[in-house]
């Protein structure tokens, strides 16, 4: 063996992302993570990847806060400027390709090659919702021809704080077909990582917070999914909640929680199948957590006075 | 105050309606009684004369419906939409030609102003069904896909202060989508629904595409948990609205809610007093203020509150309490004396926590569930007058400086349905609207309904958008 050989890696901590900060859990929980059960070769199964942060209610708690707090600014900043801060995480993340493709193939069993796909999906969809963000009020509004002097316009905005349970089994392109979505519109969100998957979700805060996202516009949580995703399903500063990552009897669960501030609900695919992520992935997600505001001005006529009314 | 002018009493003739003394439910294009043979009288609330004896639908009736619902589903939605659309135009100028007669008897069984039901209710009603007869044909075109489908059977719940207009606004874009629907209606105003019935039957439409089930909240709880509902629509109250999104949990039923509101009307320095007083008045007395986007929280600014006020008392003087029927009314009856209880309760509430009280001088009528025009002043914003919904023609009037101050106001409340912005300056009334967290904000008006125009909550007024093409969502997949 020679001297090189012998020289140890440097092993990551992962952490959880709240408020654009990297806190270890507030409980000084971890838990193991471990390779998923199909990986081969020298990435064998059972083998130790890492000790992920086992987020407490509390940690859900501050997770809210901060989302809350990046709301106004987010919501408030232009839909050419969100694009360009979305367009700006696929950059990072095509930079950093080869760490996620290890990490996905680590998570989901996956050989390099369709690692390497999932990847590059993901990436491709960042930039799919990169370009919607200055579009969907143009496909979602509407002006209403209503019968009077009126000027009534509809015009889509973000909920607010949007809680989300991450699917299970797609640790990457999963996780951002159901983020990207929440945050192109405005909406700041809470992620519940994949429970034993977490590590793609946790390394993609990293590039998060070098591609412009202001903090607190996503926030990442792993840990139990029963521990966590009841307390943000229940939170009454939460305005809506998606369900994919959650099973059939969680998912109820949640939704019955989740009807006391009446958020808005997305439930998770009634197709045992689970949802194919590399489908087109249309505008549902997108408008699931939009509201429709409707403006009524009147137009009138202009009398004598120069007057509208 | 003294009164500028008498005015001789000109009463709508009711003999333009013809109230049977007892009515059915209707099931599968039938009037059929009640399973287990339950009635329920529905009350005239200005006279607090029994107007018919209605039969009462209970867990079995909503089983029979749902049955002949989906049954009638395949081919009602296998109908080209130009034919399913025709069918709805049919029904829009059957509501056109028989609008007197079901104005007054809206008017009877809500008690309404007749120039409401005339001026307002009816036109819309008819309006609803002709826009979205149009879109039965068309629904490719609106964004839900090539080739949306319907979602089946439509169980909806709606409420007793629009009856025949929540009605519309439920039954017409779900027809128009290709659903079948099992509808109930409150059960203090039945009658409109069941005139209702008679037009699907004039206008030809299949047997069991529309059944109509007067009832209590128990036949609209057993509605909403059927297992064979595919959707759930519901107007009400927010309280019951959450049981009803815990009870579609964890099921495959779509759900769309409107539910209650606070409103904030603001009246910034700079707005015409006279327009804002009106839609002031408008906002909150427009059916005794029994209106879930009701403007019930007067938002003023400091520097023009007493002017606004004093121009508001004044105009109050002025609005006419009493006989529905009669064209020149102004404030019609509270709708039962339920709602009337919980008015009271909520205006002596307002006087207990501090707030001052003053009361339009109008002399009420001895017979009849009445409340007369209430303004609170020096309201906080901790009080229940400013936080609780009063579904009633009482105003609580609070101040402010800044245009910041009166948005942060404004959306402190969990509700999130309806908002006014008065000001002469048009840039404040976008960025104003635009920080509002409501679902329809009205700038220099209030209270404008329209077909094309969508209708709907943020926060716990609920979800869904109902009218124009966002209406169409609720009821595609």
């Amino acid at each position: 063996m020679s001297q090189a050989d012998a020289r140890l890696s440097v092993l990551k901590t992962y952490k959880l992302y709240v408020g654009g900060k990297f806190p270890r859990s507030e409980s000084g929980r971890v838990y193991e993570v471990t390779a998923a059960k199909s990986a081969g070769g020298a990435a064998g199964r059972g083998r130790w990847l890492a000790n992920a942060p086992r987020a407490s209610r509390k940690d859900a708690r501050d997770a809210v806060a901060a989302a809350r707090k990046a709301v106004a600014g987010w919501s408030g900043a232009t839909a050419y400027n969100r694009g360009q801060v979305l367009y700006r995480v696929a950059e990072m993340l095509q930079g950093r390709r080869e760490q996620y493709t290890a990490e996905v193939a680590d998570a989901e069993g996956l050989s390099k090659a369709k690692s390497a796909a999932q990847v590059d999906a993901a990436i491709d969809r960042w930039v799919w919702y990169a370009g919607w963000t200055d579009k969907v009020a143009q496909v979602a509004g509407a002006g209403n021809p209503v019968a009077g002097p009126y000027f009534n316009l509809s015009a889509p905005e973000p909920t607010g704080v949007v809680a989300v349970v991450a699917p299970q089994e797609s640790a990457l392109l999963g996780l951002v077909s159901v983020l990207a979505p929440v945050i192109a519109t405005g909406n700041a969100a809470v992620v519940v990582a994949a429970e034993e998957r977490p590590l793609p979700a946790l390394s993609l805060a990293e590039v998060l917070a070098t591609s412009d996202v202001p903090g607190g516009v996503v926030n990442v949580l792993s840990g139990r999914t029963a521990e966590i995703a009841p307390t943000l399903a229940a939170h009454q500063d939460v305005n809506a909640i998606d369900l994919t990552g959650a099973d059939a009897e969680l998912a109820r669960e949640l939704e019955v929680a989740a009807a006391d501030n009446l958020k808005r609900v997305l439930r998770p695919s009634a197709d045992p199948g689970g949802t194919d992520w590399t489908a087109d992935p249309g505008t549902g997600r997108l408008t699931a957590f939009l509201e429709t505001k409707t403006v009524w001005h009147p137009t009138g006529s202009l009398g004598v006075a120069g007057s509208a009314y | 105050m003294t009164k500028l002018f008498e005015y001789a009493p000109a009463p709508e003739s009711r003999s333009v309606v013809d109230i049977a003394p007892s009515y059915g439910l209707f099931i599968d294009g039938e009037f059929t009684e009640a399973a287990d043979g339950r009635v329920f009288k529905s009350v005239a609330p200005a006279t607090e004369e029994v107007l018919s004896e209605v039969a009462r639908a209970g867990e079995a009736d909503v089983d029979r419906a749902v049955a002949a619902a989906r049954r009638a589903f395949g081919p009602w939605s296998a109908l080209p939409g130009a034919e399913r659309g025709k069918y709805l135009f049919r029904i829009a100028r059957i509501i056109q030609e028989r609008s007197r007669e079901l104005a007054v008897l809206e008017t009877l069984d809500n008690g309404k102003p007749i120039r409401e039901t005339r001026d307002a209710d009816l036109p819309l009603v008819a309006a609803h069904f002709f826009y979205y007869a149009g879109w039965a044909d068309k629904l490719g075109y609106a964004g839900f896909g090539a080739d949306p489908k319907p979602l089946g059977v439509a169980g909806q719940v709606i409420p007793w202060n629009f009856p025949l207009l929540m009605l519309a606004w439920k039954i017409a874009p779900a027809l128009a989508c290709g659903n079948t629907v099992v509808l109930k209606p409150a059960e203090t105003t039945p009658l409109s629904a069941l005139f209702f019935a008679d037009i699907c039957r004039q206008a030809g439409l299949p047997a069991g595409v529309v059944n109509i089930l007067p009832g209590y909240g128990d036949a609209g709880a057993a509605l909403v948990a059927h297992p064979d509902v595919d959707k759930v629509a519901f107007t009400g109250s927010t309280a019951v609205g959450k049981e009803i999104a815990r009870a579609v949990a964890g099921t495959d039923k779509r759900l769309t809610l409107e539910l209650g509101g606070k409103g904030a009307n603001i009246v910034f320095d700079d707005a015409p007093v006279d327009q804002a007083v009106e839609g002031i008045v408008g906002g909150i007395f427009f059916n005794q203020g029994q209106v879930c986007c009701a403007g019930s929280r007067l938002l003023v600014q400091e520097s023009v509150a007493d002017e606004v006020l004093e121009s508001l008392k004044r105009r109050l003087g002025t609005l006419r309490l009493g006989d529905p029927l009669d064209k020149n009314t102004d404030i019609g009856a509270v709708n039962s004396p339920e709602q009337l209880a919980r008015i009271t309760e909520l205006a002596e509430a307002g006087e207990a926590e501090g707030a001052e009280r003053w009361t339009a001088p109008c002399e009420l009528p001895t017979s009849g569930y009445w409340f007369a025009p209430t303004l609170f002043t020096g309201v906080t914003q901790a009080h229940r007058v400013a936080r609780e919904e009063i579904f009633g023609p009482v105003l609580s009037v609070l101040t402010f400086r800044t245009p910041a101050e009166a948005v942060a106001k404004a959306n402190n409340t969990p509700y999130g349905l309806s908002a006014g912005v008065w000001t002469e300056k048009g840039s404040r009334i976008l960025a104003v609207a635009d920080r509002l967290r409501a679902g329809v904000v009205w700038a220099n008006t209030f209270n404008k309904f329209d077909p094309a125009s969508p209708f709907g909550g943020y926060k716990e007024s609920g979800f869904g958008r109902e009218g124009g093409r966002h209406g169409l969502e609720a009821y595609l997949r």
